[in-house]
């Protein structure tokens, strides 16, 4: 099969403006993938099932990774006018000073695929999209109009995490019910406080449980 | 009113039989327990395999599953019960007519089991409708659901037909009706019946 760099060369050459960078893997199994950008992600994955080299024409996976918006600290050195008293003379000097600075680097909900070609016998191919925040820009292009297989497994991901498939057929819940609020899988899903004893309890539980004592346990 | 059992032997004896009213109902009750075709999870595999010929649930005459609650008479919650589930759960018992009975088979059915810090199994059906035996187990083997249905019977049989502990059906002030948990936006509502279940103690 193809390298990553290979197959992406054959898209871009195919699909112009396709937009696709490599994520690379640093861990022994170097699986490397290809992040899609939104725009063009349609166009790509229709010349990846119908391109007679690469053939994928089976998506065996769809899931989602939840990253959350992450806090930079950083020092800055920065160059500024400060009074200061020279030999008795007050004057203006410039002076480098470190200043520690904080921004916050937005996160994002990513959704990845796995590709195969049953034609070709080899894979995987992954791919990856990503939205631009995790609140109300959630948006990603769906795939089933090309794999009919991601219909469920995209529901899984819009009920868990939260990511809207722009053009999916049946966008509903599918694990939870209807009326549920919250996304389960996202990191700062914080769950319902519905069990009031734990025999065992240990940690995050033992925590809890001490919470619950004396209120309704009488103990 | 019971009968004294040395002299109800002594007059067996002499051909002469001596019953009560109670014992005939409580008989006739006992075994003919109907359980209703409901699987939920693995354990429903289990449940399966007790009325097969190798563990033969019929000798105590509960072969019949109905596919009907109307016409069933006791509820075995095979598995795992999701918060998604569970007003179904709720439904199908209220369907059902008095008698009824409730199993509440494997870790999961009793208190969420290996799923119990989860977010979406409930913890125990007993938050809800009332259990009349517990079986552990994940899952628990057709012995333990045959340990289950004979303790049921034995239950059963113990059961006066007026006074304190008389069944639900003779009860006219006995709740025929559960109320059914509402999916909410978080987790179901509310998160248990308070005239069913309360907290249990942890005693050290």
């Amino acid at each position: 099969m193809k390298t990553v760099e290979e197959i992406k060369a054959a898209i871009e050459a195919a699909v112009p403006g396709a937009g696709v960078t490599i994520v690379t893997n640093p861990g022994p199994a170097a699986q490397h993938s290809l992040l899609l950008v939104p725009g063009s992600a349609i166009a790509v994955a229709t010349f990846l099932r119908d391109d007679t080299d690469l053939a994928l024409d089976f998506l065996s996976n769809v899931t989602g990774v939840d990253h959350l918006d992450k806090e930079i600290a950083e020092k800055v050195k920065v160059t500024r006018q400060v009074s200061k008293t020279v030999d008795g003379v007050e004057q203006m000097v410039e002076e480098t000073v470190e200043e520690a600075r904080k921004h916050v680097e937005p996160g994002y909900l990513e959704v990845v695929y796995h590709l195969f070609s049953m034609a070709k016998k080899h894979g995987p191919v992954v791919l990856r999209m990503r939205t631009q925040n995790r609140s109300d820009k959630v948006e990603l292009p769906s795939f089933t109009p090309v794999w009919r297989s991601a219909e469920f497994q995209e529901r899984e991901v819009f009920d868990l995490f939260g990511v809207v498939f722009k053009g999916h057929p049946d966008l509903r819940r599918i694990l939870m019910w209807d009326a549920f609020k919250d996304y389960p899988m996202r990191r700062d899903y914080v769950e319902p406080d519905d069990f009031e004893y734990e025999p065992t309890a240990h940690d995050e539980v033992l925590a809890r449980a001490q919470a619950h004592k004396g209120t309704q346990q009488g103990s | 009113m019971a009968v004294d059992e040395s002299l109800k032997i002594e007059l067996g004896k002499q051909g002469v039989f001596v019953t009560t009213l109670q014992e005939l109902y409580n008989w006739g009750r006992r075994s003919s327990v109907w359980p209703m075709q409901f699987g939920l999870a693995c354990c429903a595999i289990e449940m399966i395999a007790t009325t097969m010929a190798r563990y033969d649930l019929a000798r105590f005459g509960a072969e019949v599953f109905r596919p009907s609650p109307r016409q069933a008479d006791m509820m075995i919650i095979s598995g795992t019960v999701t918060k998604k589930m569970a007003p179904q759960v709720v439904r199908l018992y209220n369907q059902m007519a008095e008698p009824r009975y409730v199993i509440a088979m494997g870790a999961c059915a009793i208190s969420g089991g290996p799923f119990k810090q989860g977010y979406n199994v409930l913890k125990g059906i007993d938050r809800y409708i009332p259990v009349d035996v517990h079986i552990p187990g994940c899952p628990p083997r057709p012995e333990a659901l045959l340990q289950a249905f004979i303790t049921l019977q034995k239950k059963i049989d113990a059961q006066p037909l007026t006074g304190e502990g008389r069944p639900r059906h003779l009860d006219e002030n006995a709740p025929g009706e559960f109320p059914v948990p509402v999916q909410g936006e978080h987790d179901l509502e509310p998160a248990a019946n308070k005239n069913v279940w309360s907290v249990p103690v942890v005693i050290k």
